[in-house]
């Protein structure tokens, strides 16, 4: 007794599990598209509060920092580390800027399935002028 | 010893990839070739150990009975502990793979004076081992955001129930917690249970500690030292998609735990972590308790030496003949 | 039993689960005296065409092994892995998790790390390893491998009959993995090189040229069962039928020679032969298929077939319809997993049926095989007998499940049933020590011998002492069991252990409660001993006088 057919059909399904990225990735479609960043335009706006890398990494910390600072000790200003004076917040601050939530924020978080409850308080301001 | 042993591999692995990837610029190497390899290990290793099992045949239905056999009717058989059919085959394996059954049977027992042997109830292994292959089972898949694109409807399922306590930022996984709580569990198990410790090899140390170092480097990145997981999702879906590139700035955090991936992948098929595919072959739990109902054929069933009744009789025909029984030749 | 003097209390004390500084690969064993069995002897292990006959012991240090011994072993260990993927499946699987560690009788009486299931196949484990896989080629003894010397062979030979293939272990394994398996393959390659030991050897050389494992010819079984009819005559006035090599009879009933040689396995023949006198059974007896039992199984799988192909052969040429099988524990591991795979298939027979009541035996359909138990267990629920309880009164019954019926067939209700309804005090031993968790009466697979005693004793204390816990809490005194080996063996174990405990067969009782037809007023039971009643009315009437 060898049950050849069973284990066949196991290591297929293992195969096929294991394999999922792959075709999964070749049978969805167009190659995997890659977050498309609108950045401001503006000169005055060139200067964000941290370094470009530093913010793609961390900038939930930081926003996440400031609600705390806002919120339980009741301060606004931010002084970056070139001295540049910012009010913590992020529908003026880096909204501001970032105007365009659905071509800057949407962008990487929906590439990667990152949910941040920012929106369940805070209003997209995009949308709002649009209404 | 074995612990030593462990301990000190671990440690020349994590040098040889920090090391390899701070000093060497080894990116690439480190990135693209060796999990390309570790996964080539890893797939084809498996598969061929699975047919090395299969290539021997089962001469024998030797189930495990662990209930009441099917047997008279008004008997009530017990379908999932001793299953006469496949059905319940099927069940007892789910109940098995998904659960662990046997282990949640687990008992310790306890010479006490008099003698008095006390046998306690004792599930704390059950419950680590099921908690870390669980949380495991779903780390794997949580990952699956940097796999695949577009993001299939499991992964933010996941994260939503994983999640759900909604403590820290990036939030805190249960899982996470889990998984290091069940590895710390399993490890110092060994080391503090002295039959364990007697018994314990450095393949069972290993495995343990590897595992702790992907966990803990995974959640050091999340929590602590920060990736830009763009990039890291653009390195993924490289390699899974045969077009491999090394971005720019993703920090040794990463490449050490994809090294230790790697690692495990490529270590998988050579050790005692079989026993995932194992445990579906293992014929005390996969065969049917229908023994006496449908027979078993055994491929090799060889003929032996044997005594025929021909050869008896004629050896004792006298006496059974004095004693007045039957004979087939007088 | 001569040479054994510890206590109980002093035994038990000197148990000790403390582990040696010395690690587990060092192959070193000392042979310990009360705790091995002494070699086959050379003409029966001949009269086998096993290989290397010769004299020697253990004890030696000279064991006289063929020049290429480990040539042999290592091939054969190959086979094996060729011919069992259960033997590949434990090999590679285990993760030493430690579940089966405290679940092994002889680790729990002995406290030798060795004894744990786990370590005991990491013996055979560690030589795997290091001779047939790629971790263990390259890393040698970090990868758990270990170099196949005469000193592990020693130490199979010590610790893999130490093992009674009870399979408890199994039942914890998160995977299955079964000693008793790795027990089974282990011996097989030791007697290639011929170790082995004599209280297999000559019962398996007996059975293979009489039939049965004592050796008893043709004449003196018939006279066995004869004398046995006399003696129930004696005790229900009935002289009944017992038919031997009947041709054409319906049904074939085997069971282990030493329900017709041995005590208290007698009593439970008496029960049968009143059962089926009762019952009107049209069966035989066979001197040549006179052994259910079979110790084959416990030297190889080739020669568990050669014992076992009797069992078919004279069914057939007795031109029986089916078989009942006896009492018998590793006698029904062999008929429930290997007979009908080994010998069948067995289509000259049909399928089993009750002459009584007419119950198709659906679970017996292929193997055409039915054991004694559900044989009874259908008559009572059919109320085909009448079973007086109180004649069992005077007995406060517990049941020990053998091993392989609980753990190989999962034959658990039929015997409760049975002694539900032929005694009135039944008691059980805790859950952890009974169905599929019973704990092994310590001598089985061949190792009941007396040079082996003390370890016997020990394996046997996890039994012993579930038993004295209902001796102390319900006053048991009779403990019930359906296998030949553990009424050989568990009287001297409950001599030690809870003395004042009787051991007797599941038909014992039955044999006892029966009502039969045109019997005389029963002054005793099977063993000849007054019924309790009568006992205190004759004790009463005697003072009053």
């Amino acid at each position: 007794m060898y049950d050849s057919g069973k284990i066949i059909i196991g290591i297929i399904i293992f195969i096929a599990l294991f394999t999922f990225p792959t075709w999964y990735l070749f049978t969805s479609g167009e190659a995997a598209p890659m977050p498309d960043l609108v950045y401001p335009e503006n000169e005055d706006q060139k200067e964000c509060v941290y370094s470009a890398e530093y913010m793609r990494a961390s900038h939930m910390d930081l926003l996440n920092e400031w609600r705390d600072i806002v919120v339980r000790e009741g301060k606004r200003t931010f002084t970056t580390t070139a001295g540049k004076k910012f009010e913590m917040s992020m529908t003026n601050t880096c909204l501001g800027c970032h105007s365009n939530k659905a071509q800057f924020c949407d962008q990487c978080h929906n590439y990667l399935e990152v949910n941040p409850y920012c929106w369940d308080c805070h209003v997209d301001p995009s949308q709002l002028e649009n209404q | 010893m074995n612990l030593f042993f462990s301990f000190s591999a671990l440690v020349i692995l994590i040098l040889l990839a920090v090391i390899g990837v701070e000093a060497v610029k080894l990116e690439f190497l480190f990135g693209v070739i060796i999990p390309y390899v570790a996964i080539a290990f890893f797939l084809i290793g498996i598969i061929y150990k699975v047919i090395y099992w299969a290539r021997s045949p089962v001469p024998f239905r030797i189930t495990t009975t662990a209930g009441q056999q099917k047997s008279l009717p008004w008997i009530k058989n017990s379908k999932l502990e001793s299953p006469n059919t496949t059905l319940g085959v099927i069940g007892r394996m789910l109940l098995e793979v998904l659960l662990f059954r046997s282990l949640f049977r687990n008992t310790k027992a306890e010479l006490k004076k008099g003698p008095k042997l006390v046998y306690g109830s004792s599930r704390y292994l059950w419950l680590a081992a099921l908690a870390f292959h669980w949380a495991f089972l779903i780390i794997v898949l949580r990952h699956f955001r940097y796999f695949s694109e577009p993001i299939p409807a499991f992964v933010p399922f996941l994260q939503n129930l994983d999640g759900f306590l909604q403590i820290g930022l990036p939030i805190l996984y249960i899982t996470n917690v889990l998984i290091v709580v069940a590895l710390t569990y399993l490890f110092f198990r060994r080391l503090f249970d002295p039959k364990l410790k007697y018994f314990s090899l450095a393949s069972d140390y290993f495995p343990l500690l590897l595992l702790l170092g992907i966990a803990l480097t995974g959640i050091l990145m999340r929590y602590f030292t920060k990736v830009d997981i763009v990039s890291v999702k653009e390195m993924a879906v490289g390699l899974f998609s045969f077009q491999p590139v090394v971005p720019e700035g993703i920090g040794v955090m990463f490449y050490l735990h994809l090294f230790l991936v790697s690692v495990l992948l490529a270590y998988f098929p050579f050790s005692k972590l079989m026993h995932f595919a194992g445990v579906f072959l293992s014929p005390t739990r996969n065969l049917a308790n229908n023994n006496r109902m449908k027979r078993h054929v055994n491929p090799w069933n060889a003929p032996v030496r044997i005594h025929t009744y021909e050869e008896y009789e004629d050896e004792f025909r006298d006496v059974m003949k004095a004693s007045g029984l039957p004979l087939e030749k007088e | 039993m001569s040479e054994f003097k510890a206590k109980p209390e002093e035994l038990a004390e000197k148990i000790n689960y403390k582990t040696p500084h010395k690690s587990w690969m060092d192959p070193y064993i000392e042979i310990k005296h009360g705790s091995f069995n002494y070699s086959g002897i050379p003409k029966n292990v001949e009269y086998l065409k096993l290989p290397n006959p010769r004299k020697w012991q253990p004890t030696e240090d000279e064991w006289q092994l063929p020049e290429n011994w480990k040539e042999i072993i290592l091939t054969g260990l190959k086979e094996r892995l060729d011919k069992f993927r259960s033997l590949k499946i434990f090999m590679d699987i285990c993760v030493r998790c430690g579940a089966c560690s405290d679940k092994c009788h002889f680790f729990i009486g002995s406290g030798d790390p060795k004894n744990m299931p786990v370590l005991r196949a990491e013996l055979l484990r560690s030589v795997y390893r290091n001779d047939f896989t790629t971790a263990g080629k390259v890393f040698g003894k970090f990868a758990g491998g270990r170099e196949l010397t005469i000193d592990v062979i020693k130490e199979w030979f010590y610790y893999f009959y130490q093992c009674t293939q009870c399979r408890r272990c199994s039942v914890f394994c998160p995977y299955g993995i079964d000693t008793a398996e790795v027990t089974i393959l282990v011996r097989e390659l030791l007697n290639l090189i011929g170790i082995n030991i004599d209280w297999v050897i000559t019962p398996v050389a007996n059975s293979f040229r009489t039939g049965n494992h004592l050796g008893i010819q043709p004449h003196g079984f018939k006279d066995s069962i004869d004398f046995a009819v006399e003696e129930l005559e004696t005790i229900i006035g009935i002289k009944v039928d017992a038919p031997i090599n009947k041709k054409g009879a319906e049904v074939l009933f085997v069971t282990p020679s030493a329900d017709y040689f041995g005590d208290p396995h007698y009593f439970t023949l008496l029960g049968y032969l009143a059962l089926f006198h009762e019952i009107g059974l049209d069966y035989t007896w066979t001197t040549f298929a006179s052994e259910g039992g079979n110790f084959g199984s416990f030297v190889s799988h080739d020669l568990m077939k050669s014992l076992n192909t009797k069992i078919y052969s004279e069914a057939k040429r007795l031109g029986v319809k089916w078989i009942l099988g006896g009492e018998c524990g590793h006698m029904w591991r062999v008929l429930h997993q290997y007979m009908d795979t080994l010998n069948g298939p067995a289509d000259f027979l049909e399928e089993p049926v009750s002459p009584i009541t007419g119950t198709k035996y659906e679970n017996a359909k292929s193997t055409k095989m039915v054991h004694i138990c559900e044989f009874t267990a259908d008559l009572i629920k059919n109320n085909k007998i009448q079973l007086d309880k109180s004649r069992n009164d005077k007995l406060k019954v517990t049941f020990h499940d053998s091993c392989n019926p609980s753990r190989a067939m999962g034959l658990i209700e039929e015997p409760r049933y049975v002694i539900n309804n032929t005694c009135n005090h039944f008691y059980e031993m805790p859950e952890n020590t009974i169905k599929e968790q019973t704990f092994c009466c310590g001598s089985g697979a061949g190792l009941g011998t007396d040079e082996n005693l003390e370890m016997r004793l020990r394996g046997g204390l996890p039994r012993a002492n579930a038993v004295k816990f209902v001796n102390e809490k319900n006053g048991v005194n009779f403990l019930g069991c359906i296998c030949a080996i553990d009424k050989a063996t568990l009287p001297p174990l409950m001599d030690y252990w809870v003395p004042g405990v009787q051991v007797g067969g599941i038909h014992e009782l039955v044999g006892n409660a029966l009502v039969i037809k045109g019997e005389k007023e029963r002054t005793t039971d099977l063993r000849g001993e007054p019924y309790v009643e009568k006992a205190k009315e004759e004790i009463e009437t005697s003072t009053k006088e």
